[in-house]
């Protein structure tokens, strides 16, 4: 099992709560504060969240379960949102997301066996200007080739960045 | 060129600050507005302007915020939208990292022209650099005394909180939004008057980002100045315009109100991509219907659309060429919709997957003459649904039938997809590969 929040992020987290003007207005804060520490918001995790939001386990399940930026499932070190957005669409048929599939050798959620990535479909990001496109990091890439794919995911393992809170 | 006013502070690699902002005007609607004006004239002033919602629906600004009750008490909030999920659309994105403090300008003049003390400006996972982008220069705006307690020596004092978004589009929805924020679920929210009964009860206006960029510049130079800014006698303002698909240049182009179709595609956007031609455009975003080529020379304006049985919406203008098989495009779009359905109420979470598997089984060559009716009658059950999101997702179905129906029938009767035989069903994706 995964360690528990550390007692600093916990109080910080309760600071940022309480000094909220409506505290259940940071039950995303806190969940992604929380996925972040975890990888993906862990069954302890959504407990732990729920108690520092003071709502039940099960408040908490509602809102994670109805968000496709909360994992409730483990997930790559990076995700992959590709977006199926209809202009993305009409460029390469859903053929970005094949291709990420099978070049990782995973489908829709599985992590690749290297840890680093998941591939999710995403609402159009709204890069439709380069499309086709996809989001990593809270960066978006695109006109997409193979062979761009390629060079994009090379760097993300070679070169350091932060994890943007969102994943 | 046209005169840009959302765009006139557009650098070509990165935002404009909050000085390159003063200098070209900026922050001096807001200080005229606290010192000079009252709130009332403020939100008569927009509603003279004629200025009309960016985000889709179209509602007349200042209307929507002389709703608020007189003597409703406080506090009051205002929601800036930039949750921007229809597909098409990037025109906040743009707009934002363009000249965040316009945006912010807006905003502030919204809370003080509805005696707003709190903002919770409402942004998407997927824009999250957007995000921190505002927020540092939230904190400039606070330094330079734009934002906090009593602005500029006034008696007005306002708070901008980003509250950050964990994806799905029934969250750019203004009811389904508030429940958001609240920490709940993000369902509809449609028997509750927003402007009495919106965050925690509270009177609340939601507006999109474009929307609040036009304020400090109608408050600036007049009602009349931004009325002129429109081709058409109906429209007002500028728009933003998110050109995608098809074209040479796609991109976002802020054009006069009611330029035609035809100026956008062939002017700023460059023409058709070479080898293409023109079959039809989605003028506002996916919740707006297919458009033939006949319409070419349409005003890209609310009315001269509604005319023709279309809609405005986000004027993001997705453009299709002759190669692009329109029920596989409206398969996709239903897709989207079926998947972003917050599955709140029966019309809309079980028929678009309805909807969906017939489009399906069209695509596939498994398609039955009898499958056109059932699909009419499908798209006028999602006028049933508790909010507007299904009637929106039924639109390019309408539209797919109404101007595109010798298509579905050239699928049916070939027994297959007459443009492609590649295509690939979303769902099998969901499977692993061989």
């Amino acid at each position: 099992m995964d360690a528990m929040i550390p007692q600093e992020m916990r109080d910080q987290l309760q600071a940022q709560v309480a000094s909220a003007e409506h505290p259940r207005e940071q039950a995303i804060n806190v969940m992604y504060a929380v996925q972040k520490h975890y990888g993906y918001l862990t069954d302890e995790g959504l407990v732990e969240a729920a108690d520092i939001l003071r709502l039940t386990p099960l408040e908490v399940e509602e809102l994670a379960t109805f968000y496709d930026f909360i994992y409730r499932e483990p997930v790559g070190k990076y995700v992959i949102h590709v977006c199926d957005g209809v202009v993305c669409w009409m460029f390469h048929e859903n053929s970005v997301f094949e291709y990420l599939c099978k070049k990782l050798e995973v489908c829709a959620g599985q992590i690749s066996a290297d840890g680093w990535f998941t591939v999710l479909p995403a609402a159009c990001i709204g890069f439709c200007d380069r499309a086709p496109a996809m989001l990593i990091n809270g960066k978006m890439y695109g006109p997409l080739t193979p062979q761009l794919i390629d060079e994009i995911l090379e760097k993300l393992k070679t070169a350091y960045c932060d994890l943007v809170i969102c994943k | 060129m046209f005169e840009e006013v959302l765009f006139k502070n557009r650098r070509p690699d990165r935002p404009a600050t909050i000085d390159e902002y003063r200098q070209s005007g900026g922050y001096e609607a807001l200080i005229k507005a606290v010192k000079e004006r009252t709130p009332e004239e403020v939100r008569q002033l927009v509603l003279d302007s004629g200025l009309r919602g960016r985000g889709g629906a179209g509602f007349p600004t200042g209307r929507k915020w002389s709703f608020i009750p007189a003597d409703s008490g406080f506090p009051r909030y205002v929601v800036p939208n930039t949750d921007e999920m229809e597909p098409g659309t990037f025109k906040d994105r743009v707009l934002v990292n363009l000249d965040p403090h316009l945006v912010l300008e807006g905003i502030i003049l919204s809370g003080y022209a509805v005696k707003a003390q709190t903002g919770y400006f409402f942004i998407r996972p997927s824009y999250e650099l957007d995000a921190q982008l505002i927020e540092r220069e939230v904190a400039v705006a606070r330094q330079a005394g734009f934002l906090g307690k009593n602005i500029l020596g006034s008696d007005f004092s306002f708070e901008l909180i980003v509250h950050r978004s964990a994806g799905r589009y029934i969250c750019g929805e203004a009811t389904a939004q508030v429940n958001a924020i609240q920490g709940n679920r993000a369902h509809p929210l449609k028997d509750r008057h927003m402007a009495s009964d919106g965050l925690w009860h509270r009177p609340t206006i939601v507006n999109n980002a474009e929307t609040l960029a036009c304020v400090p510049h109608i408050l600036r130079q007049g009602a009349e100045w931004f009325k002129g800014l429109a081709r058409t006698k109906t429209g007002a303002g500028t728009k933003l315009f998110c050109v995608s698909g098809k074209v040479n240049r796609p991109g976002c182009y802020e054009l006069p109100m009611g330029i035609p179709l035809r100026e956008i595609i062939e002017g700023s956007a460059g023409g058709m991509m070479p080898d293409s031609e023109l079959k039809a455009v989605i003028p506002g975003g996916a919740s707006t219907a297919f458009m033939p080529a006949r319409y070419y020379d349409v005003e890209m304006d609310y009315e001269p659309l509604q005319a023709i049985g279309h809609r405005l919406g986000t004027a993001a203008i997705m453009v299709f060429d002759q190669s692009t098989c329109l029920v596989a495009a409206t398969l996709n779009l239903i897709e989207y919709f079926a998947r972003e359905s917050c599955g709140y109420c029966t019309p809309c979470r079980e028929g678009l997957p309805y909807i969906r598997d017939l489009l399906w089984r069209i695509e596939a060559g498994e398609g039955r003459e009898e499958f056109i009716p059932m699909l009419q009658q499908m798209a006028r059950h999602m006028d049933s649904a508790y909010c507007s999101f299904a009637p929106g997702a039924a639109e390019p179905l309408l539209g797919l039938l109404k101007y595109f129906e010798d298509e579905i029938r050239e699928h049916i009767s070939q027994k297959k997809c007459p443009f492609s035989e590649s295509y690939r069903p979303y769902r099998q994706l969901w499977y692993p590969p061989e």
